[in-house]
């Protein structure tokens, strides 16, 4: 399979701070790529990188496989950016503004263009002042979707949007998968993740901490058991990788990673089940274990 | 239910409508901190200046009672600065300056006044301060004490400084001034009512500012002593009626009371009949799809209103000086010191090449403001995050850059070439020699947006030090020859270089040096900006 953006190492920093510290991040054609991380974690770095706005320090960066900084002109013909807070100028309305970058990327589809504003229920006739922060997010969205372009890089792009919208952006970019585009999508909003992304990358300080398929990755975590036995449960305590054993009776709850399952069920098994319920890790979990691990970092500082 | 209602009960009117305006108020004095001071200061020692410079230029009483007499006479230079109403040091002060102190306060009045009104709206930010224990009032009038406490602090330091001038004279001045000012501080509490963008507001109140210069131009024209109906119609035209220094009419002072009185009552009205961000002049919608298609078009219309702006009062500006050339000339031709005052700015020729090109040499310097300006605008949009975007697609940097800056270049041209225009048409003669003196501007100019284009691309973060470049040429080119600084000091100036036309004698080698150093400027400029980090 083909990458459609590739990064290793890569190193930015702004005076003192290091924004980036050796981010690798690799995203295949086609699939849609979540790329999650705290705030200040270094994504919009990341992605301005991506779009040749800011210079690497050092690193490597592939972007449908031109260098960024070098031939940012001839790949940004096939690339769509959406910021995470659009502004607009004042003067000019919404409508003029989407002709405006689909034609600096090279062309629009009309009758897309049309159908997105329908769609995302936008009125083009309004001057960039009068727009909402919504609303100036689906100017640059439509703009992005009605363009013919190879790849998506949206940062945050449903900040503003109502639960509709939200809808119908998730319905759009699944449209875009369908025809085969790649989207990298910053975002915290991690329902619309899961429910859209085929691999996500989640990043912290600089640095990507994980990298996968969601099954992948809930593969790493825990799962919680919850079962209700025949007889008392015994020996769950001495297992390999069980947490948060919780034993009322014969009611069991425990914490298993996600590889110690065999285990655990075997040893249910010899105490017989009732009944059993077992929840692989939501992305929330995955995520917030990230935010728990610098939280700790940080209070053992 | 019942009795739950009262507890939500709306109550109108009563103190509540101003709570916070004293918060709020410390809050914009503080925000103004050193913006308020740097104009005060400006004006204040444009004025306290004046008695020393005149005492040189006219240091005996035939001297003053001859430029009186003059003045008499001379309507084109009254529609500059109006009559002469006495022959003291504090009434040729008064005549000499009032105009343009008062010009300076409204400026600074009407700027202060958008600035804490419809530009706190327009961002939004007023939002949150109006969501805290803040009255419905409290916004405007804390904007509006903001400006008198302006105005209060300009007028003291004026009539402080002038009191050894006598200080009856010199308080009447100073309240005259700052009448001005507070005129047009209501007059942009209006303008911020009416309109949904501040640039709109800011844009009204100095419209009605040039008017009422024009009216008083007009008047003064027509009438050597004030009293025609159009003076009378201007608040600057008050100013000069109130008459310090020459039997101050107090009662004039009335007059500004009651105009900010009752702007200020409509000011407030209005603000009370319409919602937060909202304004009579509504925006009208724009085209559902556009034809622009490039960065360059994009720049074309982001700055055409400013070049159109510009186009205006370059050509206007050379009307003016054109009309009153011969006049001018007449009245600096009978006094040893203006003449050499003039004859160190544009060159030693006949009287009224040396007029002219003393005239061309400030058109010149204010063009260099205009170019600074457009070339700052790269800075505005990459600051305000709209250069990101544009950037993100098919738009090489340079394309980008080289849209704005063929209009800051150009544009430059361009005004240079219709004030020329306008000389011709005031004064009617020597067309060839004027639009080439006003060309030979355009190297000195173009170096000084060449810096601008220099310290943007290498130096983002201080881009608005080429504020400062060109106000310190402004200042060299201006103030320079009247304080006869050597020549060493006017050299630091691109200006200084160049040949005084008309009249001088044609000398190519700094022209053609300016410009290279310009494109050379230019070039380095955009290679730090080809090289850098978009600031985000």
């Amino acid at each position: 399979m083909t990458k459609a953006i590739t990064v290793s190492g890569l190193h930015k920093s702004f005076g003192r701070t290091h924004a980036l510290a050796g981010l690798d991040l690799e995203v295949e054609a086609g699939e849609v790529h979540g790329f999650l991380g705290p705030n200040g974690a270094g994504k919009s770095t990341t992605i301005r990188v991506l779009l040749g706005l800011l210079r690497a320090d050092s690193g490597a960066a592939q972007v449908l496989g031109r260098d960024p900084w070098a031939d940012a002109v001839e790949l940004h013909r096939r690339v769509a950016y959406v910021p995470g807070d659009v502004t607009l100028w004042r003067n000019l309305s919404g409508g003029e503004v989407i002709d405006l970058y689909g034609r600096l990327r090279g062309g629009l589809d009309q009758a897309r263009r049309a159908e997105l504003i329908e769609r995302f229920e936008l009125d083009p006739t309004k001057k960039g002042r009068t727009y909402s922060k919504g609303n100036r997010q689906k100017v640059a969205l439509v703009a992005a979707f009605a363009s013919d372009v190879d790849l998506l890089i949206l940062d945050e792009p449903t900040s503003g949007l109502d639960p509709l919208m939200e809808e119908v952006f998730q319905r759009c970019v699944e449209e875009e998968r369908g025809r085969g585009r790649t989207i990298l999508l910053s975002s915290h909003i991690l329902s619309e993740v899961e429910e859209l992304c085929d691999r996500v990358s989640i990043i912290r300080n600089g640095r990507t901490v994980e990298s996968g398929s969601l099954s992948e990755l809930r593969h790493l975590t825990r799962t919680s058991v919850t079962a209700e036995l025949a007889g008392t449960p015994n020996g769950l305590a001495g297992l390999p990788g069980v947490h948060d054993l919780d034993i009322q009776g014969r009611r069991v709850r425990l914490q298993v990673e996600t590889d110690k399952l065999d285990a655990v069920l075997r040893s249910l098994g010899e105490s017989g089940v009732r009944s059993l319920t077992s929840t692989p890790p939501t992305l929330e979990e995955l995520f917030l274990r990230h935010y728990q691990d610098e939280l700790q970092e940080e209070g053992a500082r | 239910m019942t009795a739950v209602a009262p507890a939500f009960a709306v109550r109108t009117g009563g103190s509540r409508q101003l709570a916070g305006t004293g918060t709020l108020l410390r809050f914009a004095l503080r925000r103004d901190r050193s913006m308020i001071p740097l104009w005060v200061a400006i004006n204040a020692l444009m004025v306290l200046s004046m008695p020393g410079t005149l005492k040189g230029l006219y240091g005996t009483a035939a001297q003053r009672a001859d430029l009186a007499d003059q003045m008499a006479t001379n309507s084109s230079l009254r529609a500059m600065v109006g009559p002469v109403f006495g022959e003291s040091l504090g009434a040729l002060t008064a005549w000499r300056i009032g105009v343009y102190a008062a010009l300076l306060a409204a400026v600074m009045s009407l700027l202060v006044v958008v600035r804490h009104t419809r530009d706190e709206e327009e961002s939004g930010r007023q939002e949150l301060i109006s969501s805290a224990m803040v009255g419905r009032r409290a916004p405007l009038t804390a904007a509006l004490l903001t400006a008198a406490v302006a105005n209060a602090v300009l007028a003291l330091v004026i009539t402080g400084g002038l009191a050894g001038q006598g200080a009856t004279g010199a308080l009447a001045l100073g309240l005259g001034i700052a009448g001005v000012g507070m005129v047009f501080a209501t007059m942009a509490a209006i303008a911020a009512q009416l309109t949904e963008s501040a640039r709109l507001a800011r844009g009204l109140t100095s419209a009605v500012l040039g008017a009422a210069f024009v009216l008083r131009a007009a008047g003064d024209a027509g009438s050597s002593d004030g009293s025609s109906v159009l003076t009378w119609l201007s608040p600057i035209g008050w100013l000069e009626n109130e008459r310090p220094y020459a039997g101050e009419r107090w009662w004039v002072l009335l007059l500004f009371a009651a105009a900010v009185l009752v702007q200020g009552v409509l000011a407030y009205t209005l603000a009370g009949r319409r919602d937060i961000g909202m304004s009579f002049l509504p925006t009208r919608p724009g085209p559902a799809t556009g034809r622009l298609g490039s960065a360059g078009a994009l720049a074309w219309r982001l700055q055409r209103g400013g070049v159109l702006g510009w186009s205006v009062g370059f050509f206007l500006a050379g009307v003016v000086y054109g009309g009153m050339t011969d006049g001018a000339t007449d009245l600096v031709g009978d006094n040893d010191k203006a003449r050499e005052i003039f004859q160190r700015m544009g060159g030693q020729s006949g009287l009224t090449d040396t007029f002219l090109a003393a005239m061309v040499g400030i058109m010149g310097l204010v063009a260099a403001l205009y170019i600074v300006a457009s070339v700052l605008r790269l800075n505005g949009e990459e600051t305000s995050g709209r250069a990101e975007p544009v950037l993100a697609n098919a738009v090489g940097r340079l394309r980008w850059a080289g849209g704005h800056l063929v209009i800051a270049f150009g544009g430059a041209a361009l005004i240079m070439i219709l004030s020329g225009l306008g000389f011709a048409v005031g004064y009617g003669k020597e067309i060839g020699p004027i639009l080439g003196a006003c060309l030979v501007q355009l190297p000195a100019i173009w170096v000084i947006g060449g810096l601008a284009v220099l310290l943007y691309g290498v130096l983002p973060q201080g881009a608005a030090a080429a504020w400062g470049v060109a106000g310190a040429a402004l200042l060299i080119g201006w103030v320079g020859p009247a304080l006869d600084l050597p020549q060493a000091v006017l050299d630091i100036s691109p200006f200084g270089h160049l040949p005084k036309l008309p009249g001088g004698e044609m000398d190519w080698p700094p022209v053609l040096l300016l410009t290279a150093l310009a494109a050379v400027l230019v070039a380095a400029g955009l290679t730090g900006l080809r090289r850098r980090d978009l600031s985000t």
